[in-house]
């Protein structure tokens, strides 16, 4: 194969489907993202992907390249198309709907299951909260806030292949960005939605989700957390 | 999930980690101790001229046993729930007859060992 050409393997079709192989010119600076953009424009409109901002911002097109899971817009293609080859599918552990698109609604869903939205108990007209940015609990929640909900853990989890009703490590970390914000009330009912096999004590510390966010945030660290803090609930008889 | 439901899920994982903390030493004494104890051939007569009616090694090996009595069946069932089909009630109750044998057989062998030394 030519230096001037990638070639380029992707899942067409759903949960059956097969690989069609395109040819695409190799350029400067280019990502896989740009790959997948050009292979829709200019080789075949078909192709059904995800994406929004092109820019690590917005999480939507993660895809999984050369068996690992990865932000496409972000993700170079002289870093990973080892000998001029790009195999892409479809994200892991989500229902596939059409080529590199899949169902994220569970994955979603979980984050509401983990409590991950934030509830306050202050009005319009209520001082604002102070919180120092050097306040341990705030450097907590800091730490993991960044994430885009790209799915880029979720796909690479091992336990939820194993156990699907496992809450991941994307919306774990999101609960636990929450324990720790000093102005959120959800306290013992998000701890509750986030205890027992299906919540944080299921996560094997394999840290998968470590290895693949693109945001180098650290959900098994999260989910340390979480254990923590769940263990103390429970002993002290507060998750009742 | 019932509040009772993850209390006992909670329990159950703290148990298997306090049990692996004391498994880890009394796997390290048990192995230097065979190390040490396998220089000249390791025999049975040896194993029971160490063991046998020592009230320290008794008390040392029912703790062993009943730890992995413990930490043993809460890992299986894990991994039973992960990569079987098996229905979870039947796996807790897997788990339990498991647990019961490897611990009546471990505290059998102890006693078994206590028994056969001394004077």
């Amino acid at each position: 194969m030519s230096n001037d050409l990638i070639n380029v393997s992707i899942w067409r079709g759903g949960e059956d489907g097969e690989y069609q192989t395109y040819q695409v010119p190799r350029l400067e600076s280019q990502t896989v993202l740009d790959v997948v953009t050009y292979i829709q424009r200019e080789l075949d409109p078909s192709l059904s992907y995800r994406f929004a901002c092109r820019v690590g911002v917005c999480g939507s097109c993660a895809m999984t390249v050369n068996g690992k899971a990865r932000w496409t817009c972000r993700t170079h293609v002289s870093k990973v198309a080892e000998g001029g080859q790009l195999t892409l599918d479809p994200l892991n552990s989500m229902p596939r709907v059409k080529d590199l698109v899949v169902d994220m609604e569970t994955f979603f869903n979980k984050w509401a299951d983990a409590k991950g939205s934030f509830k306050g108990d202050k009005t319009r007209d209520d001082a604002l909260a102070y919180i120092s940015p050097d306040d341990p609990k705030r450097k907590i929640s800091s730490a993991g806030i960044e994430c885009i909900g790209c799915g880029a853990c979720y796909a690479t989890c091992d336990v939820i292949k194993w156990n699907p009703d496992y809450l991941g490590p994307a919306a774990l970390n999101r609960a636990w960005t929450l324990v720790n914000d000093e102005r959120d009330v959800t306290g013992l009912e998000r701890l509750a939605a986030v205890a027992g096999d299906n919540g944080c004590l299921g996560c094997h510390s394999q840290q998968g989700c470590v290895e693949r966010c693109p945001k180098s945030l650290n959900p098994t660290g999260a989910i340390a957390g979480l254990k923590r803090e769940t263990i103390k609930a429970v002993l002290k008889g507060k998750l009742s | 999930m019932s509040a009772s439901a993850l209390r006992i899920e909670t329990y159950l994982w703290l148990a298997q980690r306090v049990s692996a903390l004391i498994l880890v030493i009394c796997i390290t004494v048990h192995i230097a101790t065979m190390i040490i104890a396998v220089q000249g051939g390791l025999s049975s007569e040896e194993i029971i001229a160490r063991i046998g009616g020592s009230k320290i090694w008794l008390s040392f090996y029912l703790v062993f046993v009943s730890s992995v009595a413990v930490h043993a069946p809460i890992g299986l069932k894990s991994i039973m729930r992960e990569m079987s089909q098996i229905p979870t009630n039947r796996i807790d109750l897997l788990s339990i007859l498991f647990s019961l044998i490897i611990g009546v057989l471990g505290i059998r062998a102890a006693f078994g060992l206590y028994g056969l030394g001394g004077a």
